[in-house]
């Protein structure tokens, strides 16, 4: 090393003391990004958020094109309950105020992307976050250092030159980079992006529309009236959302098209691979579907007009008619670039491609502690939760804050701890209520863990039910005595993007039916023992988790309200008795003084309540209803001489008398 | 009683056959010319045949069926054949077209029936079948009471009949019947109809496809009175009519004099439990007449044994009369006071729960109704639902009211959710209480609901219902932790009226205070004031004084004094400061206890131990507070005021500290009813009252009475309670010591998801999916392809969840599971 190099090394040094430091470094100050602040800023944290833009959520200032959210704002449910009203309202973030909900920036259903930049700047300002905007990251890479909480840092280099150093590096860029499509011909098509919105561009046009997501649909949507047809070509069959209960599928708000195609208008649908495809344009500037095969065979003129089409060989070939626009709807892909390969982030799954490979924790599988958040961390539950989106990542993002609270900073996952007794109405309560569990479906599940005895529980929320195994280890809570899962599902063989969801006899009734029950509905796993890692990756396939020892399901309810005493009360504490072994039952006091004078033991309700001076008093009106109910007696009114048999006249002999005659031997 | 080898016999050929049923049957079906066939025919002997064009193949199914049965009729000694009908050997069983179709049973040569083959639809018909025309004479059909009535008329005397009912001949049941009747027509006469309304005539409820009785005809001397009988709960299968008809033979009642454990009949073999009357001597005939009644009840579900208490050399507790035992072995024998038939029946029939006899061809399991509420407290309140309560008495608060509310006034606040039963329940004590303060008090109550405003009650640290907290202003809320009830809570509310503890300015006031007037209207409420006497340098300890009172408010008023002039009381009531005087106003007793070094949590123990008497009524309020010093129990149980004499005999002797390691009291029936329901459960019934009770609750739960005979005095007491001492004495119960198990099973949604056949609503959807065209085989990783058959209906019934199993099960199947998949 030359005396040059030492220099350089010694300037590099210098910036290294120079560079700041955070805890925590989001990058991205979209919905996900801006919730992990809130989160982080709660809990008084070092951390910074970066963004490239002036102001935060710039992807809505863009997109969607049409300005129409399809995430609705429903601003009523005649519940007062605001957690319960979480579930219906899937564009708020999570605080404590309770102005920063979305329904007071727009009344509309479908709501403007305009009012979510407008929500998302309120967010950030009001709380208070720390943003450093038009500061774009433009590259991230990592250094080795013992003494960092995971071993090294984060090094971010914006577009001047400025690093920072991270501890944790929390990611929530979304997807920024359109996908584009790469065949003969391929650059006649127009981007979702940059295609016009006046529907008065097309009027009187054949228009092709490549992809058969919602931005597909959203834009034949827009230019239906005006174009001579719409055809759509994708290489799946449409999905409905609601036939598939993933609300990232064709909305019923969008599906105009597929009105018009199936009442022989003119528009269609068509499947076929994009990767066979060629576009000719001719020299009346229309464009012609052709095959790449076909360019392939003659490679030598390129002359439109003489290129052989599909038509020739077959002249009912489908598209064979020109046509003026081919536009390209095709989504949305992770930015990979800016990251370092020293970082392993790499892309998912067949899949999956789109979004960085990731754990269930949302931790990036090939750095610790670099965490994927919102939209790019849907891999986890793509096409089956909603962690793609603002009502379900605004979870899973709480989720991972709660994780890295208890790595970093020892504070254990948020619980709470109660008697036995109450642990019918601990599930009850949250299934009723409970907005994660009902958003992130199959992904965010509420833990009970069981106290020595299984006298006393601990109650945990919204855990990523994926990682499971590791509970301990990630919550800083111990399961050794048991544990129930309480996860919301669908039935197992109802959502699909073919399946018929609207078949008659589709709902269930009978509570002893539940476990058919299709809708989504409450479903709870009892295991003797913390399942392993093995349990968990060999657990029978399509279900959720590892075979439990017992499991039980909440019949599904149209109102999603599940309070019925018989109907979903009654055999939860059933299952629940049986797991536990024990009698769950609540029972006044004077049945519990009845049974502490006549008993060595009492039931939990008795022990936990009455014997700590806490018993329930009945009333007058409740006493004669139990006597109806045969469930209490009145013993006002037994009868002084005991009647054994007394009504039995072939059998008069009353057994008293032995007795009362064995107590004078005495 | 009949036994003779030759039923002993059959009933063996019908147990092996039970053996043999499951397994498939792969005999070949013989195929024989009709010469050849007749030349084989033997005499007396049966045989079936199938006589048919050779080959014919419209009749595969029917071969099946018949090739199925080959095996249990060889078990009567039936043969089986098909006969092929060749041209050359004409023979007239071969007959015209319509007549191939016909199946004909032989005995020895000589024909006895002709089947058309849609008659023999399964193998249960073909055998029902066989059997019916081979027993007629043993099996007499019948269609009207009248035929019935004269089967039984001349059976009396003579013979017992088992009648059945059956929905059809030819159904799984009706062969069940007839080949009980071939293991017991000899023993018994067997009548059979397929006749609904004779079934109604005789008086069946609820009748399902098929049912047994057993007319016990041959005990009847007098012709005019009916047979007695007993109707078979069980389904009608042939193993449950071999275990009903065995129990039928046993005898009704047995007498017995040894240890109940080692006693065996027929009936545990049969995995029936055994039941026995504890008689003596005295009461023999009694005893022996309620046996009967009670073995005639239980006939064919249990053994019923008259166990002779004077002859067993063995400890029976002494108020059971009853004694239990199931057919597992390692189930020990209970011992129970059970004091009626009706109890001892349903306390039989709720504790049958022994392995049930498997039958997989019709599991029809009757299990309990699992949808019956039998929680006290959710089902009262239920029922309660619609009765309106004068909720305007009591705020409702709301999340945009809460924090207005309990900031500007002292408010009481009630946290509960309108689904969670126990909040509803107190819901009417809450209102009560409101009922009672209407217009008096300055605390405001409100109630606030946790299933609307949840936000509210968590930010209140309120996380279980229900929950009452009492917000004052300047200070933080004090949660309630008193009885669900309206006494504990009006209390509470009351003795909060005051601050705590108090200040107390003057010895004037002080001696106000100790003897009660201070606070006369609060007295009612509770026993005790307490006074801290401080000089006005013991910072430290006023402090610890004043915590133990913030932490005791509304139970306890507790005062402070802490003047210069304090050395006054210090010396009138022999209290060296800091101490603190208890009062009680009522008895006019001051007792004063030293504080030097007593812990926060040491005082707040002899605080909340103050208001304990020395010989209380026992209430269901007070019952606990009592419990917490561990004695044993003293208890006078009285129909109405105890008899002073008692009171002072006992007060008497706690004062010579006799009684100090237990807890004397009485127990007044008119304020406390349940009382009558504890002494039920002691003696059997209600005995003559007072009643002087000794009940060891907190180790071994003995039950001691003091001999009626005796009248109460101090020696006698003594006398007695030193014989309990030294054992002399035996208890009348033993409270029993039994774990609160789960009142009933729950469903076990887990084996129904296993049965194969789990998914048949998907049918439809398949079928859907051949017409798919995408190609996303990741989103069906399992194909689902595989043939589903419709869901039998008894995966749909109610399973028992056998708890013994179930987690044994788990651990054997996933590798099951995952095939099924």
């Amino acid at each position: 090393m030359g005396p040059l190099g030492l220099l350089l090394a010694l300037a590099m040094h210098l910036a290294v003391c120079t560079r700041p430091h955070r805890d925590y470094c989001v990058l991205g100050a979209g919905p996900a990004g801006l919730q992990m602040a809130a989160l982080l800023q709660r809990a008084g944290r070092d951390y910074e958020v970066f963004e490239r833009e002036s102001a935060p959520g710039s992807f809505f200032t863009r997109y969607p094109r049409h300005r129409k959210l399809i995430s609705i704002n429903k601003r009523h449910t005649g519940k007062a309950n605001a957690e319960f009203n979480l579930r219906h309202d899937w564009n708020s973030l999570l605080s404590d105020d309770p102005r920063l909900l979305f329904r007071h920036y727009s009344k509309a259903y479908f709501p403007d992307a305009s009012d979510m930049v407008h929500y998302l700047g309120d967010f950030a300002k009001c709380l208070g976050l720390r943003v450093l905007y038009n500061t774009n990251i433009t590259h991230v890479t990592l250094d080795k250092d013992p003494q960092a909480w995971n071993g090294h840092y984060f090094i971010l280099t914006d577009q001047n030159g400025q690093a920072y150093q991270c501890s944790v590096l929390l990611v929530a860029t979304g997807l920024s980079v359109p996908k584009l499509v790469d065949f003969p011909g391929s650059e006649h098509v127009e981007g979702y992006e940059s295609v016009s919105v006046d529907p008065e561009d097309f009027v009187g046009q054949n228009v092709l529309i490549l992809g058969r997501g919602n931005s597909a649909f959203e834009t034949a949507e827009n230019i239906l009236g005006v174009t001579n047809f719409v055809h759509m070509l994708s290489r799946s069959r449409v999905r409905l959302s609601w036939a598939t209960h993933y609300v990232g599928d064709v909305r019923a708000i969008n599906n105009g098209l597929l009105d018009t195609y199936q009442l022989k208008s003119l528009d269609g649908l068509l499947e076929s691979d994009l990767e066979y495809l060629a576009l000719v344009k001719d020299s009346k500037g229309k464009l012609h579907i052709t095959l790449k095969f076909l360019l392939e065979e003659n490679n030598s003129s390129q002359s439109a007009d003489s290129i052989p089409l599909p038509q020739d060989e077959n002249d009912n070939f489908a598209m064979r008619v020109a046509y003026d626009r081919v536009i390209r709807c095709l989504g949305w892909k992770f930015d990979f670039s800016i990251f370092n390969q020293s970082l392993r982030l790499s892309s998912g799954t067949e899949f999956s491609k789109k979004y960085p490979l990731i754990r269930a924790s949302y931790e990036s599988k090939g750095s610790r502690g670099l965490f994927i958040l919102g939209t790019a961390s849907h891999s986890v539950d793509y096409r089956k939760s909603a962690g793609g989106f603002i009502h379900g990542f605004r979870y899973t993002v709480r989720a991972v804050h709660r994780l890295l609270e208890h790595r970093h900073h020892g504070i254990a996952w948020p619980s709470t701890e109660h008697p036995i007794t109450q642990l019918t109405s601990s599930i009850i309560r949250r299934v009723n209520e409970a907005s994660g569990l009902y958003q992130m479906f199959s992904v965010l599940a509420d833990i009970i863990l069981l106290k020595e005895n299984a006298t006393a529980f601990e109650y945990l929320e919204e855990f990523p039910m994926q990682m499971l195994a590791q509970l301990e280890t990630l919550t800083g809570r111990t399961a050794r005595h048991g544990l129930f899962v309480i996860n919301m599902e669908y039935g197992k063989n109802f959502s699909g993007p073919e399946k018929d969801v609207f078949y008659y006899d589709r709902s269930v009734a009978h509570i002893e039916d539940a476990w058919r029950s299709n809708f989504l509905h409450p479903v709870i796993y009892f295991y003797r023992h913390l399942p392993t890692e093995q349990d968990m990756r060999f657990r029978p396939a399509q279900w959720p988790l590892p075979r439990p020892v017992a499991v039980h399901h909440i019949v599904e309810d149209f109102l999603t309200d599940w309070t019925a005493p018989v109907g979903h009360i009654l055999p939860l504490r059933r299952f629940l008795e049986n797991c536990l072994d024990t009698d769950l039952r609540s029972f006044y006091a004077e049945s519990c003084f009845l049974f502490t004078l006549t008993r060595q033991r009492l039931p939990p309700f008795c022990q936990q309540g009455y014997l700590k001076m806490q018993g329930v008093s009945s009333t007058k009106s409740l006493r004669q209803h139990g006597v109806e109910s045969r469930l209490l007696q009145d013993y006002t009114t037994m009868e002084d001489s005991n009647l054994w048999l007394g009504d039995q006249p072939s059998a008069p002999g009353p057994l008293t008398q032995s007795l009362d005659s064995n107590k004078e031997e005495l | 009683m009949m036994s003779s080898d030759f039923v002993v016999f059959r009933a063996g050929v019908a147990l092996v056959l039970m053996c043999s049923f499951y397994k498939s049957t792969e005999d070949p079906l013989p195929e024989l010319s009709p010469q050849q066939y007749f030349s084989t025919l033997q005499p007396g002997k049966a045989s079936l045949a199938y006589f048919c064009q050779v080959g014919s193949l419209s009749n595969s199914l029917f071969l099946e069926e018949l090739k199925e049965a080959i095996r249990p009729l060889q078990d009567y000694g039936i043969s089986v054949s098909k006969v092929n009908c060749v041209k050359e050997e004409a023979s007239r069983y071969c007959g015209k077209e319509e007549a191939l179709m016909k199946a004909y049973l032989f005995r020895g040569n000589i024909l006895l029936r002709e089947f058309p083959t849609d008659t023999l639809f399964d193998v249960n018909a073909i055998v029902a079948h066989v059997l019916f025309a081979l027993l007629f004479n043993e099996v007499k059909y019948v269609t009207t009471l009248e035929d019935l009535h004269s089967i039984e008329n001349s059976l009396k005397g003579k013979a017992n009949m088992i009648f059945s009912y059956v929905e059809a001949i030819g159904t799984p049941e009706h062969r069940a019947v007839m080949e009980a009747a071939f293991v017991y027509g000899t023993s018994y006469q067997f009548a059979l109809t397929t006749e609904f309304a004779l079934l109604e005539n005789i008086g069946s409820e609820n009748i399902d496809r098929a049912h047994l009785y057993f007319f016990h005809c041959k005990v009847v001397l007098d012709l005019t009175e009916h047979c007695r009988t007993t109707q078979m709960e069980q389904p009608l299968t042939t193993l449950n009519i071999h275990v009903f008809v065995k129990t039928m033979k046993a005898p009704l009642l047995t007498e017995v004099a040894e240890d109940p454990q080692q006693v065996s009949t027929i009936h545990l073999q049969l995995g029936l439990p055994l039941v026995f009357i504890i008689s003596q001597q005295a009461t023999y005939e009694a005893d022996r007449r309620t046996a009967e009644w009670v073995a005639w009840r239980l006939l064919g579900k249990a053994g019923v044994l008259l166990l002779s208490r004077d002859s067993v050399d063995m400890d029976i507790p002494q108020h059971a009369n009853v004694a239990f035992r199931r057919a597992e072995k390692e189930v020990p024998v209970e011992f129970l006071v059970l004091n009626d038939v009706d109890l001892i029946v349903s306390y039989v029939e709720n504790n049958m729960y022994i392995e049930e006899i498997q039958e997989d061809e019709d599991g029809v399991q009757k299990g309990p109704d699992l949808a019956i509420q039998d929680d006290e407290v959710a089902e009262t309140v239920y029922r309660d639902r619609k009765r309106p309560l004068p909720l305007e008495l009591t705020v409702e608060l709301t999340q945009e009211t809460f924090n207005s509310t309990v900031t500007t006034s002292d408010s009481l606040v009630l946290f509960y959710a309108t689904w969670h039963a126990v909040s509803m329940a107190f819901l009417q004590s809450y209102i009560d209480v409101a009922i009672k303060l209407k217009g008096t008090s300055t605390i405001l109550l409100t109630r606030i609901n946790c299933a609307d405003w949840s936000d509210v009650c968590s930010k209140q640290n309120v996380t279980a219902f229900p929950a009452v907290k009492l917000y004052k202003e300047g200070e933080s809320p004090v949660s309630y932790e008193g009885m669900l009830g309206t006494k504990d809570l009006l209390k509470f509310v009351q003795l909060n009226r005051i601050s705590c503890p108090v200040n107390i300015a003057s010895i004037q006031e002080a001696e106000k205070y100790l003897c009660g007037e201070l606070y006369k209207d609060l007295l009612s409420f509770t026993s005790v004031s307490v006074l801290g006497l401080f000089s006005p340098a013991m910072t430290s300890a006023k402090e610890h004084f004043r915590e133990v009172g913030k932490q005791l408010r509304g139970s306890v008023i507790t005062g402070v004094y802490s003047e210069d002039d304090v050395w006054i009381l210090s010396n009138k009531y022999a209290a060296p400061l800091p101490a603190m005087l208890l009062a009680r106003p009522r008895e006019g007793r001051i007792e004063s206890v030293p504080l030097a070094t007593a812990p926060v949590q040491e005082m707040v123990q002899i605080l909340a131990n103050a208001p304990l008497e020395a010989f209380p009524e026992i209430t269901v309020e007070n019952l606990p507070a009592y419990l917490r010093l561990q004695r044993p129990l003293l208890i006078l149980f009285s129909d109405g005021s105890i008899n002073p004499q008692y009171r002072n005999t006992t007060l008497a002797l706690v004062r010579q500290k006799q009684l100090d390691s237990f807890t004397p009291c009485w127990l007044n029936l008119k304020n406390t009813p349940v009382g009558r329901g504890i002494l039920k459960a002691y003696f059997g019934h209600l005995p003559p009252l007072p009643q002087l009770l000794l009940v060891n609750l907190h180790s071994g739960g003995q039950v001691y009475a003091f001999p009626s005979a005796q009248s109460i005095t101090e020696q006698n007491l003594i006398l007695w309670l030193k014989k309990l001492e030294a054992g002399l004495e035996n208890p009348i119960t033993i409270l029993s010591d039994q774990e609160w198990k789960p009142p009933l099973p729950a469903f076990d949604f887990l084996s129904m998801m296993d049965a194969p056949t789990s998914q048949a609503p998907t049918k439809k959807v398949e079928e859907c999916m051949k017409e798919a065209e995408g190609q996303e085989t990741a989103e069906q990783p399992q194909g689902g392809k595989s043939a589903t058959r419709r869901l039998p209906t008894e995966m749909l019934r109610i399973k028992h969840w056998n708890r013994s199993n179930w987690p044994k099960e788990a651990a054997e199947e996933p590798s099951q599971l995952h095939r099924e998949l």
